[in-house]
């Protein structure tokens, strides 16, 4: 049995690694996501050989990440988080009390070269880790829910709404924070 | 009519759900009169593209690598849960 694991993580340790790393974009967070996987796989004798090892580790692997995810909203009313956000009026900001753009948005200059592209991703990082957790997890774990929305809030128990604010407000932060960080070359 | 703010929120959430019909027709309506929100929704689609991209790059770089004491923790974990079965 441990040495099942062994050879799991040898062939794919690094792989579902940075799988999480990629949505999680915090080394320890990761690192518990690939235990759990780990930890389940061994219990769940399920590996048929129908599909890859790698695909089946990576398929325990996304619904490790959801748990975790579902964990730290359960740790944090989400109602707290949305009130917090409520009380900072970093929104606001953005418009008046018409609601018209204070700063209209420019348009992005897109890299166009590989040097750029490499520059931009590390601004786009920088803007990542700036957001509050919560926000930077929910947006960038989109791509391993079933993809439609009603499942993220049925899979993390929130509503509808909360996870539409919460992903607008991620959006704002990295999109202002983009124009701020990235003038291109 | 619905104010910029309005605007940027359907914008968002088209990402997300499905609009209405008449929410589509009030988005493209407004997109094509309102400069500010245009370039808006070219950013959040801007944004998409590079969060696939910054995803993409991350699983291409063979220097991100699950540390080896993480792999001993995982190893001692699998142990100590099968010693208490
Ligand atoms: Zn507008």
């Amino acid at each position: 049995m441990a040495d099942n694991v062994n050879n799991w993580l040898n062939d794919h340790g690094d792989y579902l690694y940075r799988f999480a790393f990629a949505r999680l974009r915090d080394t320890h967070l990761a690192e518990d996501a690939v235990q759990e996987t780990m930890l389940a796989a061994i219990k769940s004798n399920g590996f048929k050989g129908d599909s890859s090892a790698r695909t089946w580790l990576t398929g325990i692997l996304k619904h490790k990440m959801i748990d975790l995810q579902r964990k730290q909203f359960r740790e944090q009313p989400i109602s707290d988080l949305i009130d917090l956000d409520a009380s900072d009026t970093s929104m606001d900001d953005l418009f008046n009390q018409s609601g018209r753009w204070l700063d209209k948005p420019q348009t992005f200059n897109m890299p166009d070269n590989a040097l750029e592209q490499k520059q931009f991703l590390s601004v786009l990082d920088g803007c990542l880790n700036k957001l509050p957790k919560k926000l930077r997890v929910i947006f960038l774990l989109r791509d391993v829910h079933e993809s439609d929305n009603e499942n993220i809030c049925k899979e993390l128990d929130i509503s509808a709404t909360n996870a539409w604010v919460m992903l607008y407000r991620a959006r704002m932060g990295l999109r202002k924070c983009l124009e701020l960080n990235w003038t291109g070359a | 009519m619905l104010t910029c703010k309005q605007i940027s929120q359907l914008v968002s959430q088209s990402l997300d759900r499905p609009l209405s019909w008449s929410e589509r027709v009030q988005l493209k309506l407004h997109v094509l009169m309102c400069n500010a929100c245009r370039h808006f929704k070219h950013q959040l689609n801007q944004l998409d593209i590079a969060i696939q991209q910054l995803k993409n790059e991350t699983m291409l770089d063979q220097t991100i690598q699950l540390p080896i004491d993480a792999k001993t923790k995982i190893l001692q974990a699998i142990e100590l849960d099968k010693k208490s079965i």
